[in-house]
């Protein structure tokens, strides 16, 4: 392990004040959710009062990890992937045969956080997209099953590639260089991409429900809509030229590029996720966050956001 | 003190890695007996099957669980004798049947005291997701205690976590189906039968999940 404290608690004001803007957010959506509820007592709100209060969880959950940083915080967001990887694990079809090479996949979970961990670039960057993707088939050969090879190799690699590889980008974030970003360090990128991937789901929900009229994929998705799509998209683009200034090192225009990114991004890991369901059809992943459905309902867009926005910022500032 | 070790096992261990490691997914956690006596029968697959059982219940039963097993199997080392004996709390059944004694003497005793007995009717573990022809056995205690319910489960997930012939262990969320009580139906195959059936109707509803082979 490199030479990371384990616990730090000087956290960036920059970042406690973002922090604390979240926690108001929080209050006034679960006071809105109230207020809804008992000016329409007829209709039903408690699986929307549900997510909320499981916003309430995971909010605290990642601001007590962002204080303990960093080991804490990569173990937090390692076990994110254990729980999402699993899920995805359990609704895909698995060949007996593959006993084994499943145990192994798991293996890779925490060697790559431990590359996230001690910031060793090279080995992260290559360490599923290459040897993971070319030992797990060739210990699938070596059991000898052919029947359904393609398939197995195919769908398991997907999997790792969503939930561990895209996801671990989370974890790199916090062992980038602290000069990289001298007024939040990895903290304020974390905390900025995790903001503005949930924000933005958020917000396309929320502009669909009262605007939308369009559908942009109803094979896919038929709640999502045009309206809703772009309505994120603008959304989470100012929200990212606002907040750039105290939790990156990003310039207005790179800032606005950021939000423009992961709203796309985002909209896309979503209805990705979505495409995965309605292929095996079933309607939630999971039944692990009260309100939300599964881990995988939750970071879908951030398998997709995480990866592209770390890559934006790291051409850009590292 | 073995009360304490075993509640310690339970929270320390056992617990987490059911909850934590693999996940549990019940459909209809109400239909679980809320107190003893009671019998519930489920499918089997992996050694894991026991400790799943057992999670679906609250601590405050945990002193009331006795899963019922094959003594030839699990009294075969002394360690391992100790620990499903004392931790695990279980009541052996001998398979190989001798006339002077009932094999089922001890799990009569243990519904008059009121507790639950986790029952895996198909005799071991079979292959994984299919299920093989249910043993007598709770049908004889249901007709001596007609009142006491007969819960039938299905899980599904825990023959990908660890088949039999595996260790390692895989973790795959588990799907848990719990049925209605079963009533008496004045015969004993027909009981069987009928749980067979039970069994089988819960399997029907949960998704396939594992290609051939």
């Amino acid at each position: 392990m490199s030479d990371l404290p384990i616990v730090d608690l000087d956290m960036a004001p920059n970042v406690a004040v973002v922090i604390i803007a979240i926690y108001v957010l929080l209050v006034c959506a679960s006071l809105f959710t109230w207020a809804l509820a008992r000016r329409r007592p007829e209709r039903d709100y408690s699986e929307l009062r549900q997510r909320v209060r499981t916003w309430w969880v995971i909010v605290t959950l990642f601001a007590v990890a962002i204080a303990l940083k960093p080991v804490f915080a990569i173990c937090l967001l390692g076990f994110v992937s254990f729980l999402a990887f699993k899920e995805y694990i359990t609704l895909i079809p698995t060949r007996r045969a593959d006993h084994r090479v499943l145990f192994l996949a798991y293996l890779t979970i925490p060697i790559q956080y431990y590359w996230a961990a001690d910031g060793w670039y090279g080995m992260f960057i290559i360490f599923i997209p290459v040897y993971a993707f070319l030992i797990l088939p060739a210990r699938m050969v070596l059991i000898g099953e052919t029947e359904g090879f393609i398939r197995a190799a195919g769908t398991l690699h997907w999997g790792l590639m969503t939930t561990v590889f895209s996801l671990s980008h989370t974890a790199f974030l916090l062992a980038l260089p602290a000069a990289g970003n001298p007024v939040a360090g990895g903290d304020g990128l974390l905390l900025y991409l995790l903001l503005l991937t949930q924000l933005n789901d958020v917000a396309q929900y929320v502009w669909g429900k009262s605007l939308g009229r369009h559908k942009v994929v109803p094979k896919v998705s038929p709640k999502k809509t045009v309206e809703g799509l772009l309505g994120g998209i603008a959304t989470t683009a100012v929200v990212a030229v606002v907040a750039a200034p105290y939790l990156t090192p990003l310039a207005r225009w790179e800032a606005l590029a950021a939000g423009l990114l992961i709203g796309a991004a985002g909209f896309i890991g979503d209805i990705s996720v979505s495409a995965v369901k309605r292929d095996l059809g079933i309607k939630d992943s999971g039944n692990i966050l009260p309100g939300h459905g599964g881990i995988l309902d939750r970071v879908d867009s951030l398998t997709f956001t995480a990866p592209l926005f770390f890559h934006f910022i790291y051409y850009l500032h590292y | 003190m073995i009360r304490l070790l075993r509640l310690l096992f339970w929270i320390v261990v056992a617990r987490p890695l059911v909850l934590v490691v693999l996940g549990l997914n019940v459909r209809n956690p109400a239909g679980l007996p809320e107190k003893g006596p009671a019998i519930v029968v489920a499918n089997h697959n992996s050694h894991l099957d026991t400790f799943v059982l057992m999670s679906l219940f609250p601590l405050r039963l945990l002193g009331a669980l006795r899963p019922v097993a094959a003594a030839d199997y699990f009294l075969k080392n002394r360690l391992l004798a100790w620990f499903t004996l004392n931790i695990v709390n279980m009541i052996p059944i001998e398979r190989k049947v001798g006339r002077e004694t009932d094999p089922l003497q001890d799990c009569i005793t243990a519904l008059g005291a009121g507790d639950i007995l986790l029952v895996f009717p198909e005799g071991t573990r079979g292959e994984t997701e299919a299920l093989a022809r249910f043993k007598g056995g709770v049908a004889r205690l249901k007709e001596q205690f007609p009142d006491v319910p007969v819960i039938p489960i299905y899980m599904q997930g825990l023959g990908r976590v660890m088949p039999k012939g595996e260790i390692a262990l895989v973790p795959v969320v588990v799907d848990v189906f719990v049925g209605a009580s079963l009533p008496w139906t004045g015969s004993r195959p027909a009981f069987t039968h009928a749980m067979e059936e039970a069994v089988a109707a819960l399997k029907a509803q949960a998704p396939a999940r594992i290609w051939r082979h």
